[in-house]
């Protein structure tokens, strides 16, 4: 039987911010050239998520006013199902305002906290208004390879302890500015400051997400090699421009 | 006396750089008599004897303001303007300093009108600085998140600027932007709305770049009658009834060809009809804007009819040449909403098209490109007969292009020049090509363009 890739993709209107849509077409577009049947639920606010029918769980980034929205839909509607999509193996991606709002908390430039999902052991504060934001080109050295994008945060966010970052910043910001970590990983759910979009030039992170994904009801389910020229290219070019120029601050 | 000095120092700095050809004159001019005098701009701001004008917004600025130029003008005003794309302080400065005289005054004061384009982030300082007469706001993209932070942000920005002014200060809004007509509530005095009313254009669904999907008042969710591009449209709040304000100066009638457009705009004072050399809906929307402001000004209807009719198009925007036997084509893309109805405008004919896209990611254009994303290149395919990809970001907008399912698949040159000669080849002879460049790779494309065609530069334009 052909398999099936289904996506939940949380709040497309709300969260969508730093060219996200780019992620859901690279998902779409791997999986339908493997002859993956590819089906997406958009879940706005309001909407339930349903823990059971969902392999990969994708959240985005967002302007202030909607972060506090989803936070606040988080809490009441869809957080435990998140929680036990995570729970079940189903991957989550969590991108920038999303990857924030997966942590305990994340206290605003104003100094409002946020409720997190607790999906990840970590928190984010803001410093405040003044504060220097983290803009520009970054490269990640994953252990799957090098990862690259661009990252634009207010917040800072700090890992517990045993918690284990997605990647260490070779160029770039990363998760605080001081520790050197980029993202965070707790099982098969992966939080990222990186967008660019992030899955298009990282095609080997997101067949590890969507392979990781197929395996909860295909067990050893491999995928087939695609045509990535275009895709390597982009990558080698945005690792060439991000260290040739070094670390941008505005 | 500091005065006197800041514009001499500033005369000598354009005239010499205009020599060296190392630029347009401008920003260094500008910095110069900004920092011999910091109260340049609102010193000569007060010499003038018709006021000033602000236009800013996130699409429409710079044709916006040579419309509206053009239209004062005709009125009979003479206008103190800052160049395309230099909308910051020293922008204004430079234009003061040029328009001035040595005696640190301007010639026929009482006629002269300042009708600047203000960077989105620049108008709470510009406003300070020059007390404009009129205020005029045409949109609020998402744009450049890298430079200018958030959308709300940007909004938040103009209505501290607006609260800073006086009683008599007119401001003009696009009502068909939820997010422009909230300016409404912050605005010192008198308000007056444009809008779209010929709906034949409308669609009926928010495309993926709209921006301001929420009441402004309650978060819900807005309904839309007719979109016309981006979140443009005649919108309203199911929830709490909040609806587009009505519009005093509305776009009648909107019919738009390859060539150009014909618009129909209604005015308290009378009707307009003109034929305008640009295409696209949101180039009837920046007539309709200018036509607005216009008439606030007291402006008559025949004189804002003359002004539009005797438009020429202007720097990177739309401007048409011949190089090689082929017909270029520059349009400068900037945001996802701007993009995407150029896309729709650029296809609209049915025929196919020779494309170069051009994407840099120096400041001026936004470090981040994730916003290659949000636009929907896929209005291209069946479009297109030949595409070439450049400039820093070439191997992104590669991929974005690969994404959007084009065929073939576009041809990489990163190199700005290689790329341009590249693509004008492609083109057959006596055809067209489209040249779509972000800010940075104008300048550039634009340059070579005038090298090869013998078009002059940009600084000696009106």
């Amino acid at each position: 039987m052909e398999p099936t890739l289904r996506l939940a993709h949380l709040y497309p209107k709300a969260m969508n911010i730093y060219g996200d849509r780019g992620n859901i077409l690279c998902l779409e577009r791997r999986c339908r050239e493997r002859g993956i049947a590819f089906e997406v639920a958009d879940l706005e606010l309001g909407e339930k998520l349903k823990a059971k029918e969902c392999d990969l769980v994708f959240i985005g980034g967002a302007q202030d006013r909607e972060q506090r929205r989803v936070a606040e839909d988080l809490a009441k509607v869809k957080g435990k199902a998140l929680r036990e999509a995570a729970g079940r193996g189903a991957v989550v991606l969590a991108v920038c305002g999303g990857y924030q709002l997966l942590g305990r908390y994340y206290r605003t430039a104003e100094g409002e906290e946020l409720p997190g999902v607790g999906l990840f052991g970590l928190w984010t504060e803001h410093p405040g208004p003044g504060a220097k934001r983290f803009i520009g080109n970054v490269v990640v050295e994953w252990r799957g390879g090098t990862l690259v994008g661009f990252e634009n945060h207010g917040g800072r966010t700090y890992l517990d302890e045993g918690v284990e970052p997605l990647g260490r910043v070779v160029s770039g910001f990363g998760n605080n500015g001081e520790d050197g970590g980029e993202g965070a990983v707790a099982g098969t759910s992966f939080g990222t400051y990186l967008h660019g979009s992030l899955l298009p030039k990282n095609p080997r992170f997101a067949d590890h997400l969507i392979e990781t994904a197929l395996r909860l009801r295909h067990e050893g389910f491999e995928l087939a090699p695609l045509d990535d020229r275009v895709e390597t290219q982009a990558h080698a070019a945005a690792v060439r421009l991000a260290t040739r120029r070094g670390i941008i601050s505005v | 006396m500091r005065r006197v000095a800041a514009i001499a120092a500033a005369k000598a700095a354009a005239a010499l750089s205009r020599r060296l050809k190392v630029g347009g004159g401008t920003a260094l001019p500008g910095l110069l008599a900004e920092r011999i005098d910091p109260a340049i701009v609102p010193e000569m701001a007060r010499r003038l004897g018709q006021g000033s004008v602000i236009v800013t917004g996130t699409n429409g600025k710079t044709t916006t303001s040579r419309l509206l130029r053009g239209i004062v003008r005709k009125a009979g005003l003479r206008v103190v303007a800052n160049r395309a794309g230099s909308n910051l302080m020293r922008g204004i400065a430079a234009a003061m300093a040029e328009a001035a005289g040595l005696d640190g005054g301007f010639a026929g004061a009482a006629r002269r009108l300042g009708v600047f384009e203000v960077d989105e982030a620049t108008v709470p300082e510009a406003a300070r600085a020059l007390r404009p007469r009129l205020l005029l706001f045409t949109n609020l993209f998402r744009d450049q998140l890298d430079r200018y932070g958030e959308v709300e942000h940007v909004a938040a920005l103009w209505r501290d600027a607006l609260r800073g002014l006086d009683a008599s200060t007119v401001t003009v809004l696009n009502a068909d932007d939820p997010s422009i007509a909230a300016l409404a509530e912050a605005a010192p005095g008198e308000v007056l709305f444009y809008g779209m009313e010929d709906t034949s254009r409308g669609g009926e669904r928010l495309e993926h770049a709209a921006d301001a999907r929420w009441c402004s008042a309650c978060g819900a969710e807005l309904a839309y009658a007719a979109v016309f591009y981006g979140h443009l449209g005649h919108w309203r709040c199911p929830q709490c009834g909040r609806s587009r304000p009505g519009a005093g100066i509305v776009a009648s009638s909107v019919g738009l060809s390859a060539e150009g457009s014909d618009l129909t705009i209604v005015l308290p004072a009378g009707e307009v009809r003109a034929r305008l050399p640009l295409t696209g809906l949101y180039n009837a929307y920046n007539a309709l804007a200018a036509a607005a402001a216009a008439s606030a000004l007291g402006v008559e209807p025949a004189a804002i009819e003359r002004g539009l009719a005797s438009f020429t198009v202007g720097f990177g925007r739309q401007e048409r040449l011949v190089v090689g036997g082929r017909r270029v084509q520059v349009i400068l893309a900037k945001n996802p909403a701007g993009l995407n109805e150029v896309l729709r405008t650029i296809t609209a004919d049915g025929a196919e098209k020779d494309v170069a896209v051009f994407l840099n990611d120096d400041i001026a254009d936004g470090r981040d490109v994730s916003w290659i994303w949000d636009v929907d290149f896929d209005l291209l395919a069946g479009h297109v007969r030949t595409l070439t990809v450049s400039g820093t970001r070439a191997w992104d907008m590669a991929l974005r292009l690969k994404y959007a399912g084009l065929q073939p698949l576009p041809g990489v040159e990163e190199d700005t020049t290689a790329a341009l000669r590249r693509a004008i080849r492609a083109a057959p002879e006596g055809g067209d090509l489209i040249v779509i460049p972000t800010y940075t790779a104008m300048l550039q494309v634009r340059g070579l363009l005038a090298r090869w065609g013998g078009r002059p530069a940009f600084w000696e334009e009106a």
